[in-house]
């Protein structure tokens, strides 16, 4: 029964495939690869070792990009939630930031960081900064006054408070915006390749397409980033899961 | 029957007028009572009426407008592990276990001693079994009782609590009631209860102070000289309970 459950989007997934092959061969001239070509496509890659290439370069930069940014924006965003006064001055300046994409910013980043890596980790550093700079200033401001006056009535120091009743207050939400932020990083790391490195799955993408029209090998990278992405977000969830962080994500 | 005990808390004098959006609203208005050492005396007034707000102004979590609290002589300038605020169950912290919020104030003690001190309270609220267990798995009751645990574990000479039992059902409600004289009766805490239910005050209660509408003043204390285990059907409890209900002003007819 539970099998049966967890089996059905697979097997949504596998209709969609049939489907898809189906489509294609009543095409004369198709306008997407089929389900089977992009396998090929994918063994071809796998094979020349270009695909565990291109996969660790823009995992690489996905994640120093995004742990740049959280060791920056959580401690920061924290501080700024638990000071009124800061958030009031800051809060101007953040939303003026913050609608602007982070993909505007790939000239900037290739004039100060030069065509490489740098410039892509800045990229994704960019879009990571300000949802999570958001998210911990939220989780903050959303905690009860009464834990805080509780943890005061015991006689806690403010060490003591941040550690033992501002810390485990604000995990789970702050994984809940990992997990978002983590999902925006994945999608600029992408854009970011495509312009600013030879390297990784959106380099992949585009040079699959510049070298010789390989339509095979871009929807390749493209299914590459979405099985990528689909476990990121499986292995931030699963931490949901820890008995002591629960409280924060049902409503019983 | 507290005529003897020395003078535990001393409130001269309390205003406090909350300004908001340049309104001033006035919440307390010359609060003037005395508490003995070990003494349960129940804040008995209508809701909203400003109750809550004295006992955060004796528990140090607000600072009145004028007037002054004083705890065995000295004044109060900010909340005291030695008196400890029970808040309706939402105090829980849901991230530790029912062992560790029961341990939470006592960080000052060696593992060993914590863990005998909070094996001991667990017992005494009765959640044996229940030690490694999280407040979502938990009843109402039953966090309500790791509160009172957890204030009772870092071994304070006072209590402050705030319509503990005010989101249970009517049964357990009882039942904390009596379990929280059992407590008391065993501890001898000073403990100062606020309510707005009238039963609830005479049953508990050394004395009742009868609070007005807002701006509150205290109408009237009153000396509940009956012994526990009290019998709800006593004359002498209807009397005392039928007397309150005329001092608010409400005829016990529905």
């Amino acid at each position: 029964m539970n099998l049966l459950v967890r089996l059905r989007p697979v097997a949504f997934i596998a209709v969609l495939l049939v489907v898809w092959q189906w489509a294609i061969s009543r095409q004369a001239a198709p306008l997407l690869p089929g389900p089977l070509a992009v396998l090929q496509g994918l063994g071809e890659l796998g094979q020349s070792g270009l695909l565990l290439k291109h996969v660790v370069a823009s995992l690489f930069r996905v994640t120093w990009g995004f742990a740049a940014a959280a060791l920056i924006a959580i401690p920061a965003g924290l501080a700024i939630g638990w000071y009124r006064r800061s958030e009031m001055a800051l809060n101007p300046l953040i939303q003026i930031i913050r609608p602007i994409s982070p993909l505007a910013w790939i000239p900037i980043a290739i004039l100060w960081f030069g065509v490489g890596d740098m410039s892509a980790i800045f990229l994704i550093f960019l879009a990571s900064l300000m949802p999570l700079t958001l998210t911990a200033i939220n989780a903050v401001q959303t905690i009860p006054n009464v834990y805080v006056n509780a943890a005061r009535n015991f006689g806690l120091s403010h060490a003591a408070l941040v550690y033992r009743v501002l810390y485990p207050a604000v995990i789970p939400r702050l994984i809940i915006g990992l997990r978002l932020t983590l999902g925006i990083a994945w999608l600029v790391v992408v854009a970011a390749e495509m312009i600013a490195v030879n390297s990784g799955l959106g380099f992949l993408i585009v040079d699959a397409r510049n070298a010789g029209n390989r339509y095979d090998l871009v929807v390749a990278g493209m299914v590459m980033i979405g099985a990528i992405g689909l476990i990121l977000d499986t292995g931030i969830r699963s931490l949901e899961g820890i008995k002591s962080l629960r409280w924060g994500y049902s409503d019983d | 029957m507290t005529d003897a005990a020395p003078t535990k808390l001393r409130v001269r004098g309390i205003n406090m007028v909350f300004e908001r959006d340049g309104v001033r609203t006035p919440v307390l208005e010359n609060i003037d009572l005395e508490v003995g050492e070990g003494e349960f005396l129940c804040l008995l007034g209508p809701s909203g009426c400003g109750k809550s707000t004295l006992l955060n102004i004796m528990a140090g979590f607000l600072s009145p407008t004028s007037g002054e609290v004083t705890i065995d002589g000295s004044g109060v300038t900010g909340p005291d592990p030695r008196r400890v605020f029970v808040f309706q169950e939402r105090g829980v912290f849901p991230w530790l276990t029912v062992e560790g919020n029961i341990g939470f104030g006592l960080f000052k003690l060696s593992r060993e001693e914590r863990e005998q001190r909070v094996a001991h309270y667990v017992s005494l609220v009765g959640l044996q079994g229940f030690e490694k267990a999280y407040p979502q798995e938990l009843s109402g009751g039953m966090k309500q009782r790791v509160e009172v645990a957890r204030a009772l574990a870092v071994n304070p000479d006072m209590l402050f609590l705030d319509e503990p039992f005010g989101a249970l059902d009517s049964i357990t409600r009882l039942i904390m009631r009596s379990e929280l004289l059992r407590i008391w009766q065993a501890e001898r805490k000073t403990i100062i209860f606020v309510t707005h239910d009238i039963d609830e005050a005479v049953q508990l209660a050394d004395r009742v102070a009868v609070m007005s509408v807002r701006p509150a003043r205290i109408r009237q204390v009153v000396e509940i000289d009956i012994p526990h285990p009290r019998d709800f059907s006593a004359p002498r409890y209807l009397e005392l309970r039928d007397g309150i209900f005329e001092q608010i002003g409400l005829a016990h007819k529905v």
